[in-house]
């Protein structure tokens, strides 16, 4: 049962760094677009 | 079976779902670094101007897209991965991740990597590079990879593919000079892998993958590998010749070559796997310098 419990710990301890990193990833690509988006716009100035 | 035995199983059950690691880990990353720096190699000896945010970009979306091609590779592998050692380990055969969720991930950062590409920077550099991605897994990794030992020498086009997707990235086509950089990789793969199959023979024959040496044998393997090792040398000059970099760099070049040719001799002569195993790691170092040295010459100015 303990085992169990662990295992099921373990798997949401895993579940969150993974949300996290995804996180991090979404962040990122706002990021990423939204300096893409004003480089582009210069360059057609 | 008792009610705890069942909680049990069906918690084996649950697709646990790897962690962040993992995912990383379908991504090749030590194939990606190689990648990367050829991708960047292209996009700074290709004529013109591109602005710097854009050619991160540009190199983002090529190593996100060959992270792809390794991750849905890992999916369709998984059954001769986990047979070999040196595979066995990775997170798919480890049911760390499953093969679905791989094969997701792969087919989504491959589709994220030529949307951005084509939108953010060229759409010939993104058409580039779906085809690069497509003719890593499926003329490769599906057709190729389990029926020939040519595999390596026709899939090894996908690795050389990078450095054109760069160029293009900057000049929005093909050129003489891109498809030199091509070459380069091109004949460099099969020296590069069938001396990595040399000692890792005995993997490859419980796998199934009909690896040169696992086919042809140690002897032929070994007078293969002289082979493009020789071919490799001309082609590595190639650049000077064709007048993109200066003869310092041919010089550079002639001796990186001369030292693959020498090692892939002792290859040839020797009885054991030592200098397969030198060779393997000096063709890495080899690939580096190389297109270092055509960065380098550009850089200095020897050439315009």
């Amino acid at each position: 049962m303990e085992m169990m419990v662990d295992q099921q710990e373990e798997q949401r301890a895993r579940q969150k760094r993974r949300n996290r990193a995804l996180l991090a990833v979404l962040i990122g690509m706002v990021a990423l677009f939204y300096v893409i988006t004003i480089v582009r716009m210069g360059f057609n100035e | 079976m008792s009610n705890k035995t069942a909680n049990m199983t069906m918690t084996a059950a649950v697709p646990a779902g790897g962690d962040v690691a993992d995912y990383i880990a379908l991504l090749k990353p030590r194939v990606m670094s190689l990648v990367v720096f050829t991708a960047m190699a292209g996009l700074y000896l290709a004529p013109g101007t591109i602005h710097p945010v854009i050619a991160i970009v540009a190199v983002l979306c090529i190593a996100v897209g060959a992270g792809a091609s390794g991750a849905i590779n890992m999916w369709y592998d998984r059954d001769i991965d986990s047979v070999m050692a040196r595979t066995a380990e990775r997170p798919v055969p480890k049911g760390r991740v499953e093969p679905g969720a791989a094969l997701g991930f792969g087919v989504a950062l491959a589709a994220w990597s030529v949307m951005v590409m084509g939108i953010a920077v060229d759409w010939a550099a993104a058409a580039l590079l779906a085809f690069t991605i497509a003719f890593y897994v499926f003329v490769y990794t599906m057709w190729l990879k389990r029926r020939t030992p040519q595999n390596i020498v026709i899939g090894g086009a996908a690795g050389a593919f990078p450095p054109m997707v760069g160029w293009a990235a900057v000049t929005g086509d093909i050129s003489l000079s891109s498809i030199v950089l091509f070459a380069i990789i091109f004949m460099w793969t099969p020296p590069h892998f069938w001396a990595l199959a040399l000692y890792r023979k005995g993997d490859y024959e419980k796998a199934g993958v009909p690896m040169l040496p696992v086919v042809a044998g140690i002897r032929e393997t070994k007078r293969q590998i002289v082979f493009y090792s020789v071919l490799l040398v001309p082609i590595g000059m190639a650049p000077t010749f064709i007048g993109m970099s200066s003869w310092v760099f041919g010089v550079v070049a002639g001796v990186l070559g001369m030292i693959f040719v020498g090692l892939s001799i002792a290859i040839y002569r020797e009885q054991g796997d030592r200098y397969a195993r030198h060779t393997f790691a000096f063709s890495i170092l080899y690939l580096f310098l190389l297109f270092a040295a055509l960065i380098a010459d550009k850089a200095v100015g020897f050439t315009a």
